[in-house]
């Protein structure tokens, strides 16, 4: 047969030229850059840094640049590891109460899904910065909330828990108490499989854990954890956990905005699951509390994760919006890494790689949990 | 079946135990926060005038020791420069010709096609009508009522010609070259009387936002349908730089290719090449929105039978006919809620040219705010940028819902 007639032939033939043009264009770039006198260089990265982010782990103005964008990457891992795990509550409180059949809730549910989904989160972080965290009273006469929460103009301040003497004799207390609570859990999972029961296995190791956690604080001569509140001395309260305004800001912001999306997705993947497995496991005698448990839940998640992935995955990603409230996370640290020593194309690099890196372990670890749950097909 | 009012409220207020205490309290809750609320929004606000009416309201409000009314009054005072930015005052008029030419192809379409497109047509109409209502000016009243007159004609005109095949194929073509000639108008020609030159500088308020919108959606359409396809090819090279765009592409967020952009396209293109600052833009939104088309694009792909394939197959059509006939409609109607999806939320972050230097309606909302003739930070000024995504997005997403609907997708 022909050569120009033999599709194996005409398919390298395409390849080649398709990566002779893609080759092509990245030369041509490349000499764009050149000829401009840009060269890739990323010695500056152990040049001081010059600046320091307030709000952060602690760090000093001649740390290299490389240091200070670590303390940005902090930043972010911090906004993006709390705003998962509150938005998750969110949306899983407001996604079930989109299906309550309580008009009010519901409707409640319903406007702050739909009012929050349709705005845009930049607006939303302004809007909680300027006219929400901003407006707080001065600190002189900051709002008290019960269990000392502190909240004015400079931010909120809650307790802090923090270790007293006896605090590494407990530790090791809860160490063992950690041990005992696996081994009860697996021995009680392994008995309910064997006598086919459904049960509570996570409670008893859980319950183990606890008790043991509260006899042996109790028998221990004193407390091994004090709480420390915020005491107001010269011109500001001192010590307590204080998050700033611009924090708040963007957790709140952040949270409000995903939890808004895993609502929705909470609520599609409860009615995904037909009305007629309610029923059956009705019929069968399982009570509501072990149909949510046993049948819907498992087949809701199923529907449920995946989009509950990306929505993880934008949080991390809508994290890099802090600027907009005046939090200093890894791209803000970086906008002013750039300003400061002008190298434009190693810092692109680093923002890419960072936030890629990021995205690729939320995957990751979300594609794990999907496996483990999805159904088992032949 | 008509309940009762009493019977009602038992049933979803009242039903049991827990959920009557539920119904108290979130009513408690909802007294608490919207009476307070109210009062500033709507009885105490301040609805037009200029600075000196809103800063009469707050002396009354702290001689009497009272919380100051909401200052609407901002809103109007400030609307063109929120709508248009710095656009030329006189020059305006190619806004709304430009307006009036995209909702006069919106209603041939609405004629020829009908169906959904009647529905859009008839909410932009009424809503055009109802926006007659607000306090404008003579001039801008004269060119609002233009929108549902010209809306009018030209579903009209669709209507007598929807059975001619032609029109069809003339409304695609229109429709295609519109981008271009609402560049055009809209930016002119230097030297021109007729159509003299408007740098993109100073284009801006929700009307940039828009033009950005408007061409993210149309440029990143075929291109993600391209990359779907690319991604799914049996040829190694170009599915694997097909795959590595799109990974990259979404596992950044759109500011941090924002600023690629703006860098990498001054960087990466030959010194002489200079491309302004909104085009950069609008690449960057392209490009981002392309990798999550081209991923809605690939699930609706995956999810058309093989069995599609290969019937066309043995009735003797080529691969790129049964792609562009058979696989192509069905892939793209199953993915519809999730592109429209897309194309909000490309709506919604058109806000992120804030970061850009921009002056879209965000930034000049906040440039507003911060002005000192109006009374402390004004969040009225906020919450009506929201109020106006708001209106799109939701306009959008009930459009969306009623085409699912029609469509039937998700019910076979």
């Amino acid at each position: 047969m022909k050569l120009i007639r033999d599709v194996r032939f005409l398919r390298v033939l395409a390849q080649v030229v398709f990566l002779g043009l893609v080759l092509l264009f990245g030369y041509w770039i490349y000499n764009n850059v050149a000829s401009k006198g840009v060269v890739v260089d990323f010695s500056f990265l152990e040049r001081t840094a010059g600046f320091t982010v307030s709000d952060a782990i602690p760090h000093q103005r001649d740390d290299s640049n490389l240091q200070l964008f670590f303390v940005g990457v902090v930043n972010t891992l911090r906004v993006i590891v709390i705003g998962i795990i509150l938005a998750s509550i969110l949306g899983l409180i407001a996604g079930i109460a989109r299906l309550s059949k309580n008009w009010l809730i519901n409707k409640i549910a319903a406007v702050y899904v739909e009012t929050i989904r349709n705005t845009p989160l930049l607006v939303q972080l302004f809007f909680w910065y300027i006219a929400v965290f901003l407006q707080l009273p001065v600190v002189r006469e900051a709002i008290q909330l019960p269990g000392e929460i502190i909240l004015s103009q400079r931010g909120l301040i809650f307790p802090r828990p923090y270790g007293l003497e006896s605090w590494e004799m407990w530790s090791v207390f809860l160490l063992e108490g950690l041990l005992v609570g696996l081994f009860v859990f697996i021995m009680r999972r392994r008995h309910l499989r064997k006598i086919e029961r459904p049960g509570f296995p996570l409670l008893w190791g859980l319950g183990a854990f606890a008790a043991i956690a509260i006899i042996t604080w109790f028998i221990l001569p004193s407390s091994p954890v004090g709480l420390e509140f915020a005491e107001f001395r010269g011109f500001n309260y001192r010590g307590g956990l204080q998050l700033t305004p611009e924090f708040a800001a963007l957790l709140f912001g952040l949270v409000i905005y995903t939890g808004a999306f895993i609502a929705e997705i909470v609520r599609a993947g409860i009615q995904s699951v037909s009305k007629g497995q309610r029923e059956a496991s009705g019929s069968l005698g399982l009570g509501p509390l072990q149909t949510l448990r046993l049948v819907i839940l498992p087949q809701a998640l199923r529907v449920i994760v995946p989009p509950l992935t990306s929505q993880y995955l934008n949080l991390a990603k809508n994290s890099s919006l802090a600027s907009a409230t005046g939090y200093k996370d890894l791209f803000g640290v970086s906008q002013t890494i750039r300003e400061n020593t002008g190298r434009e194309i190693e810092i692109i690099l680093m923002i890419a790689g960072s936030y890629l890196i990021l995205s690729l372990a939320t995957s990751l670890f979300m594609n794990w949990y999907n496996r483990k749950i999805k159904l088992v097909e032949r | 079946m008509r309940i009762g009012v009493l019977r009602w409220l038992k049933e979803n207020l009242f039903s049991s135990v827990f959920n009557s205490l539920l119904t108290i309290l979130a009513a408690i809750l909802i007294v608490w926060f919207l009476v307070p609320t109210v009062n500033w929004a709507v009885l105490d606000a301040t609805w037009s005038g200029g600075p000196e009416a809103c800063a009469g309201a707050q002396q009354e409000a702290i001689s009497s020791e009272i919380e100051r009314g909401a200052c609407w009054a901002v809103i109007p005072y400030n609307m063109k420069r929120l709508m248009s930015g710095s656009y030329p005052v006189d020059q305006t008029s190619r806004i709304w010709i430009s307006l009036i030419l995209f909702v006069g192809l919106f209603g041939l379409s609405s004629g020829l096609f009908g169906g959904l497109w009647r529905m859009a047509a008839a909410v932009v109409g009424g809503a055009s009508v109802l926006i007659l209502l607000f306090p404008f000016s003579a001039v801008t009243r004269a060119w609002i009522v233009a929108i549902p007159i010209a809306l009018l004609f030209t579903v009209i005109v669709g209507h007598l010609l929807r059975r001619s095949k032609i029109a069809k194929r003339v409304l695609i073509f229109l429709w295609l070259l519109s981008p271009i000639a609402l560049g055009i108008i809209l930016s002119g020609f230097s030297g021109s009387e007729l159509l003299p030159a408007i740098s993109t500088r100073q284009w801006g308020g929700l009307f940039l936002n828009f033009i950005i919108a408007v061409v993210g959606i149309t440029a990143s359409f075929p291109l993600g349908v391209l990359l779907a396809l690319g991604r799914r090819s049996k040829l190694v090279v170009v599915r694997t730089v097909c795959v590595l765009y799109i990974e990259t592409i979404r596992g950044m967020p759109l500011i941090a290719i924002i600023v690629i952009a703006l860098i990498m396209l001054r960087l990466f293109l030959p010194g002489t090449w200079d491309v302004d600052d909104l085009i950069r833009v609008m690449v960057a939104f392209t490009l981002f929105t392309a990798a999550y088309i081209a991923e809605n694009v690939r699930g609706g792909l995956q999810s058309i039978p093989k069995g599609q394939e290969e019937a066309a197959h043995a009735l003797g059509l080529s691969t790129f006919y049964t792609m562009a006939f058979i696989v192509m409609p069905q892939a793209l109607r199953a993915v519809i809620p999730a592109n429209v999806g897309q194309f909000i939320s490309l709506l919604k972050d058109t806000s992120l040219v804030f970061f850009a230097a921009l002056l879209d309606i965000l930034s000049i909302g906040l440039n507003i705010l911060n002005e000192p003739q109006w009374p402390g930070p004004n969040k009225e000024m906020l919450i009506f940028v929201a109020l106006s995504f708001w209106i799109f997005a939701y306009f959008m997403s009930y459009m969306s819902r009623k085409l699912e609907k029609s469509l039937g997708v998700g019910e076979r």
